[in-house]
């Protein structure tokens, strides 16, 4: 008898129908499996939405479990390096895990949905490490991906988008809270998160009101400016809100080969994301020694004069008579909407002091030719963009 | 209300005892906690039936290491030294093992095999200065693991270049191929072939097993000794040495925890809720259960769990004590020869085809046995005229399909006895009583995880500087103050002492670093 | 009577390469080949009309990619074209397939487990860091450890170094790697007893070991090391099948003015005053030559072709124990069409790729204890391709060419020579194994062609028909290869070098022993050397 095989090429989201029905290009990627757009019609336009009014993005493919059972709490806290017990129900948590060497294995969203009950989100599939993770605790751990769509709605506009679909009392939601609703006799989650560093929030419900959801959020944005984005626009908008990105800024640790090619979140900038107060946690140890020795490498937000985007570049200490390199660049963009020109990388200590200067090399191709330019850069600490909108409760109309 | 204590000892075990005894003599206040009602671990001597007593789990001694005896002045009372092993034959035509010489084979298998012997215990000494110290760190810049590595480099080097690459060559090797090489009387082979895979998961084809055979021979050059007493008088003298030394043992008192505050240990908690407070806790238990059972997987970290619950410690060796009102009648054997060690493995395929069903979760049809008759030599081990007859029996897999039921115990039983009727046809009309303890057993009443006995296979990848688990081979375990002395740890299992020796040595000069 | 500079004995794929960069070098080099034809057990012959059978090896990864650039293998006709994928029958009717799309490969294994789904890429990741250790020295010369000599010590340094940067858990967990079992490696990754049966293959195929046998996760990594065009771990078909790879190696000697001379087979190798200084051919011809190299396996270039008194006593006795054991059979079978298999949706790319029909470890290890009773395994692991799916040429159109790798198939049944009835029979156990899950497959076939150990040791010359000329054990490999202290291709006797895989790094269609050889007879002859450096992938 025949066994069917499992789907050969891409899979389709349930929002597959409706941003295939906007997109234009029709320029798309492989994203965990799925088919994600690159962009719908314009990258640009896509881009201003998020920053001027509202921009929608089909999140998916992002890899989600659920976790529950008695012992979840104290599971969480000796997954993450942060102390989890702050987090309180109703909320959420940026987090980063690592393995016992101290090298991140990925970052991510943690949605405390209720006593007992979490939701991990995340870039990469995790599955295995946190079942190795539950051994001598009495927790599940149950992979929901395919279970639940979800969108994210970005945008200085999306308060009021959400808000005219219906969501009353979502102005009291503060910067990673959650809220549930009920949308068409479903539960409709909202967090007021997002990888864009803007006002904005995602929304989670099962994928059979996937569409319906969809429609009632672009008839509601229609006078908002409302559109959807592909992946281009989100990417420019996660480098100017600083979001660190897996395979771009961090290798997932488990799964890389070479020596010395992973980081701890000391060398990532997210020393704030460690809790040494916590007795124990996955690479609580090694991470300790690092504190104790210093760490090798450390993640720079450069702003580099000019306005020929760094990508792939060398970083280096001077801007002439170099040995060698300190660093490089892992990722770089023209800043539309700070008129800067800002990179992300990573450089070896003692380089790269928060207000320090260091040197790029940047290669640009005018019409064929390629050229070469050392670029001086100014070491910041803090997001490019980072708008008074993003974190006003109640957010402001617009 | 709590006591305090420089350090407790969860286990007494052998090594337990061991180490406990050697932190008392170096002025540690020291509470060693025994679950059970005797000390000694595996290495009990205790009644299966009103007048018959018998080495409950180990009954032979090979490797007490000298080291052991020195440091603590032990001068154990021996029925039985340099024990010679018997290979059975069901024609009657034994062989004799002891030293470099057997008897009983062609001239030029006795030759060879002097030439052997000369060979293997020559890198089980080299071996065994390996034995008597933690092994070192990899990769790191302190003066005493890099001296320690040098030193084994040196070692090795100083063998010589013939013997050192041979040495290469031989650790990764079969046993089955060895012998193959080397003789031809199959009882020959089939002896070399079941000392090299006793206690462990593996058979004689199994890379590796020439490792186990000179881990073996590391301890006394392969010589056995009966202990008068059973070896329940090795753990009573242990135990002994340990009071003199001022170490409190409490028996009956299983732990039920080992407690941790603020990410270091603090004390134990027994299952009656007593509570002992000590910044050190030594575990002489298995790792699996010191880490997951003791300790708690949420206080250690992942990638170290993961490892502690992949450790391999299938244990294969069942334990057959019997009750016999006279002494069987064994073909061809001499009245003397009873009070020796006897072995029934017919041949090294014998071996590999007992191990094979093992692969499978099921028990040998045919089992390779060890025998001793302790009562021979010591006669207060069993009334006056009768005997007690113990033996290591395998393959009888910890983990047998469908578990160890009534009725797969009566199976491997019945199996056992058939063996040995073609040595002993009479065993059966002399049996008054037995007792089978499969490694399910042994893991419930010696609580060692899987029943075997050293605490973990002991196989390359589960050896030295990986043992029992990669980075924490120094007996420190990645919780502060929490240290393993038992055969889970280097090197391994066996009645040597050197694990809680190397552990006691380890955290006294821990102490003089800090 | 003309004296070459180099007598090369046995034109297999490595004695070629060992002879083809000799060549290179500007030596006068002849090849002697025993058989009518050339290539050894890299081989491709037409046994029956218009089929084209690779008779032994049957698909191609780890060939060095140096050497196929240095000898411009291209210019001599090989074609490798890489394919995917494996499926792995199941009793219960169902399969599980590995495809080339991580995506779809993941689909179908979180088919069977998410956790083993997600697990793969750690062990990808943990798998390719071993890789990346070994290949390196693939196309190096193994180090002595006992010696002195600067070489020997700097080489020491560098396998010392690239071990240590690895940082200490990585250091442990290699040790560790290189002393498991394979079936161990794979339970510390995968819960999934068809996943795990389907990947263990690697750990035992050419190999007298079961899955459990400590060191056969070793045997996984030389099956996985090798690459085509840089994807590591895939594997390829030889257009024309596996004898394209010798011939265009031939191709190359010759170019290079080497003289290749088949029907020749070597008698004795000749040595005078302690030192070799030609062959006797088995016609009784006599060729002289300043150097002999063997690609013949260790036993039988000094047991059978050699007097024992020209060799020192305990290399004698070393080559005697070296352990070169058959384990592995094969079956060629001409196929009227494709064979249909239901399980599989028609059109399903599982079609072109390696197939398994035993689904469990349990499966996997008794067929090996069948081994070590001294009998082909009667459930055995069957590795299965049908090379025409992809390259036509081998076949007339719509007919096919399947080969089948079987393990385990004893050298000796039970210690005496195979009957013919008895090699049917083996054959049986093959097709009916496949016809479990295939209908049409019987009535497909027109023309087998069944290899015990017995037959390529016979046919081909390998002692005891081992695939790798050696078992490919801890104390068989690196400088314990072919035997302690003769690790570098140089024998005990001047003059006389070994070039085929009883030597470093060891069987599989590679070319690196001999051209490791090669480029140590370069160095004692004082020439420049011809053999490409390792390309290195960082």
């Amino acid at each position: 008898m025949t066994i069917q095989e499992v789907h050969q090429g891409r899979l389709r989201t349930p929002f597959f129908s409706r941003i295939s029905a906007l997109d234009t290009v029709n320029q798309w990627h492989e994203w965990k499996g799925y088919s994600s757009a690159d962009t719908l019609y314009c990258e640009d336009t896509e881009y201003f939405a998020i920053r001027n009014a509202t921009a929608v993005f089909d999140l998916t493919p992002m890899t989600k479990y659920r976790i529950t059972g008695p012992e979840t709490a104290a599971y969480i806290n000796r997954l993450v390096t942060r102390d989890m017990d702050k987090i309180k129900p109703g909320r959420v948590a940026y987090a980063v895990w690592c393995d016992d060497r101290g090298q991140v294995i990925d970052d991510g969203t943690i949605f405390h949905l209720k006593e007992g009950e979490y939701r991990l989100c995340s870039q990469e599939r995790h599955f295995a490490w946190l079942q190795a993770a539950a051994i001598g605790f009495d927790v599940s751990i149950k992979e929901e991906t395919a279970d639940i769509a979800a969108l994210a709605v970005q945008g200085p506009t999306s308060f009021s988008v959400l808000s005219k679909m219906g969501l009353d009392g979502l102005a009291e939601l503060k910067p990673f809270g959650l809220m549930n609703f009920d949308f068409d006799g479903a539960d409709l989650m909202v967090s007021r998160t997002g990888f864009t560093g803007d006002l904005g929030y995602e929304l989670w419900i099962e994928p059979a009101k996937a569409e319906l959801l969809w429609d009632a959020l672009f008839e509601a944005g229609k006078l908002h400016g409302i559109r959807a984005m592909g992946t281009h626009a989100l990417e420019l908008a996660r480098i100017e809100a600083g979001y660190l990105a897996a395979y771009h800024d961090f290798l997932p640790a488990d799964a890389t080969v070479r020596t010395g090619r992973t980081r701890s979140p000391l060398e990532l900038g997210l020393d704030w994301l460690v809790d040494f107060k916590k007795p124990n946690f996955n690479g609580r140890r090694a991470l300790a020694e690092e504190k104790r020795r210093g760490s090798t490498w450390r993640l720079v937000k450069l702003d580099i004069e000019g306005n020929k985007a760094a990508h792939h570049s060398y970083i280096f200490a001077k801007e002439k008579g170099n040995k060698s390199e300190i660093g490089f660049v892992t990722s770089a963009a023209w800043s539309p909407v700070c008129k800067q020109n800002i990179a992300i990388g990573t450089v070896r200590t003692p380089h790269g002091k928060v207000g320090s200067t260091v040197w790029v090399e940047i290669y640009y191709q005018r019409e064929m030719h390629w050229a070469r330019a050392m670029a001086k850069a100014t070491v910041f600490d803090k997001p490019f963009w980072f708008p008074p909108r993003r974190s006003a409760t109640p957010p402001g109309p617009y | 209300m709590t006591d305090r204590y420089d350090a407790i000892v969860v286990g007494g075990g052998h090594n337990g005892l061991v180490c406990a005894a050697l932190l008392a003599k170096a002025g540690k206040q020291v509470l060693v906690l025994e679950a059970n009602d005797q000390v000694g671990g595996a290495a009990v001597t205790r009644e299966f039936i009103d007048g018959f007593a018998v080495s409950a789990c180990a009954h032979l001694l090979y490797q007490l290491q000298p080291s052991v005896r020195k440091d603590l002045k032990l001068s154990p009372k021996l029925a039985a030294e340099n024990m010679t092993t018997v290979v059975l034959d069901e024609k009657g035509e034994h062989i004799r093992i002891r030293g470099n010489s057997v008897l009983g084979v062609s001239d030029a298998d006795a030759e060879s095999y002097r030439g052997f012997h000369k060979r293997m215990t020559r890198f089980a000494d080299l071996l065994r200065t390996y034995l008597n110290k933690s092994p070192p760190r990899l990769g790191t810049h302190d003066r005493r693991d890099l001296s320690t590595l040098g030193r084994l480099a040196f070692d090795v080097r100083r063998l010589g270049k013939t013997q050192m690459r041979e040495f290469l060559r031989l650790i990764g090797m079969n046993i089955h191929d060895e012998v193959n090489e080397r003789f031809e009387s199959s009882l020959l082979k089939g002896a070399l072939s079941l000392d090299a895979v006793l206690g462990t998961h593996l058979g004689p084809r199994s890379p590796n097993t020439i490792m186990t055979y000179l881990y073996r021979l590391a301890g006394d050059h392969g010589r056995i000794a009966s202990p008068t007493g059973g070896m329940g008088s090795i753990s009573d003298e242990l135990a002994h040495a340990a009071r003199e030394a001022g170490v409190t043992i409490r028996t009956g008192m299983p732990v039920s925890r080992i407690v941790i505050a603020n990410g270091r240990v603090s004390g134990v908690e027994t299952e009656s809720g007593e509570r002992f407070d000590s910044m050190t806790v030594i575990s002489n238990a298995d790792p699996k259960r010191t880490i997951i059972d003791l300790v708690g997987a949420r206080h250690v970290e992942t990638g170290f769990t993961h490892r502690i619950h992949h450790l391999r410690m299938r244990g294969n060796a069942a334990k057959l004590h019997l009750a016999l009102d006279e002494l069987p009648t064994i073909d061809g054997l001499e009245r003397k020869d009873y009070a020796e060690r006897l072995l029934i493995a017919p041949d090294e395929h014998y071996v590999e085809r007992a191990f094979n069903p093992a692969k499978y979760g099921e028990s040998s049809p045919d089992p390779v046995l060890e025998i001793t008759i302790p009562s021979f030599r010591d006669s207060k081990l069993a009334p006056p005229g009768k005997h007690v007859m113990s033996a290591v029996v395998q393959y009888a897999p910890y983990d047998r399909k469908g578990g160890w039921t009534d009725a797969a115990r009566q199976q491997f039983e019945s199996a056992t006895i058939r063996t040995i009727e073609r040595y002993a046809p009479d065993i059966a009309q002399r049996i008054i009583a037995s007792e089978l303890l499969t490694p399910a057993d042994i893991e419930r009443e010696f609580h060692i995880t899987g029943g075997h006995w050293h605490h973990g296979e002991l196989t390359l990848d589960q050896f030295l500087f990986v043992r029992p688990v990669c980075s924490a081979a120094q007996y420190r375990m990645p919780v502060d103050g929490l240290y393993l002395c038992g055969a889970g740890a280097h090197p391994g299992g066996g009645v040597s002492g050197a694990a809680g020796r190397n552990a006691a040595r380890a955290i006294l000069q821990r102490e003089k670093a800090a | 009577m003309k004296t070459y500079d180099a007598i090369i004995v046995g034109a297999g794929h490595n004695g070629l390469t060992t002879a083809a960069f000799l060549a290179k070098a500007g030596l006068d080099v002849v090849c002697v080949e025993k058989n009518d034809y050339i290539g050894g057990a890299a081989v491709s012959r037409n046994l029956y009309e218009n089929w084209m059978y690779s008779n032994c090896s049957y698909v191609c990864s780890l060939l060095r990619p140096e050497i196929y650039r240095s000898l411009e293998l291209h210019k001599h006709g090989l074609q490798v074209t890489p394919y995917g994928g494996s499926v792995t029958f199941m009793e219960n009717g169902d399969y599980f397939g590995s495809y080339h799309d991580p995506e779809v490969a993941y689909r179908e294994m979180a088919r069977f487990s998410r956790h083993d789904a997600d697990s793969y890429e750690r062990y990808s990741a943990d798998t390719m860091r071993q890789c990346r250790f070994i290949r390196d020295f693939l196309l190096r010369t193994p180090p002595d450890p006992t010696s002195f000599k600067l070489n020997d010590i700097k080489e020491l340094i560098a396998i010392g170094n690239k071990f240590l940067e690895m940082g200490q858990d990585r250091m442990y967990e290699t040790i560790r790697f290189w002393t498991m079992s394979v079936a161990e490696y794979l339970d510390e990754y995968f819960e999934t007893d068809v996943i795990k049966a389907a990947r263990s293959g690697s750990g035992i195929i050419g190999t007298a070991l079961g899955i459990h046998s400590p060191g056969t996760a070793y045997v996984l990594l030389h099956h996985y090391m090798g690459d085509v065009d840089g994807n590591v771990g895939t594997w390829g078909f030889a257009r024309g099948g596996m004898g394209a790879v010798s011939n265009s190696i031939a191709g190359a000697f010759q170019a290079y003015g080497g003289e290749l001379r088949t029907e020749a087979g070597v008698d004795q190798i000749i040595v005078k005053k302690g030192k070799a200084t030609g062959v006797a051919l088995e016609n009784g011809e006599e060729i002289e030559g300043r150097i002999v190299v063997s690609a013949m396996d260790v036993k039988r270039t000094f047991l059978k072709c050699m007097n024992k008194s020209d060799l020192p006593e305990s290399f004698y006795n070393r080559v005697e124990n070296f352990k070169i054991r058959g384990s592995s059979g094969k079956l060629n079978i001409a196929l009227d069409g494709m064979p249909t298999f239901p399980a599989l949706p028609e059109g399903s790319s599982l079609y072109i790729s390696d197939m398994h029909f035993i689904d469990s470890m349990e499966r996997m290890e008794r067929a090996y204890d069948d081994w070590k009773d001294g009998t082909w395994s009667k459930d055995p692991y069957v590795d299965m391709t049908i090379p025409t799916a992809v390259d036509p040429t081998m076949a007339p159109p719509g007919k096919h060419f399947m080969s089948c790798f079987i393990q385990y198939c004893p050298h000796k049944l039970e210690g005496r020579d195979w009957t013919d009835p008895e090699r049917e029979e083996f054959a049986k156990t093959v097709i009916e194994q496949i016809a479990n899950y295939s209908p049409d497959f019987k009535e497909l076939i027109l023309h087998y062609e069944i290899r015990t150990p017995q037959d390529i040791e016979d046919q081909i010359g390998i002692t005891e028909g081992n695939i790798f000329h050696g078992e490919l054990t801890m104390d068989q490999l690196l400088f314990n290869r072919p035997v302690p202290g003769y690790a570098q291709y140089r024998a005990p006797v001047a003059g006389l070098y070994m070039c085929g895989s009883s030597v470093h790094p060891g069987g599989g269609v590679m070319a690196a022993p001999g051209a490791n050889a090669a480029r140590e007879i370069l160095a004692d002859l004082k020439r420049p050397s011809t053999v490409p450096e390792n390309f290195g992938d960082d």
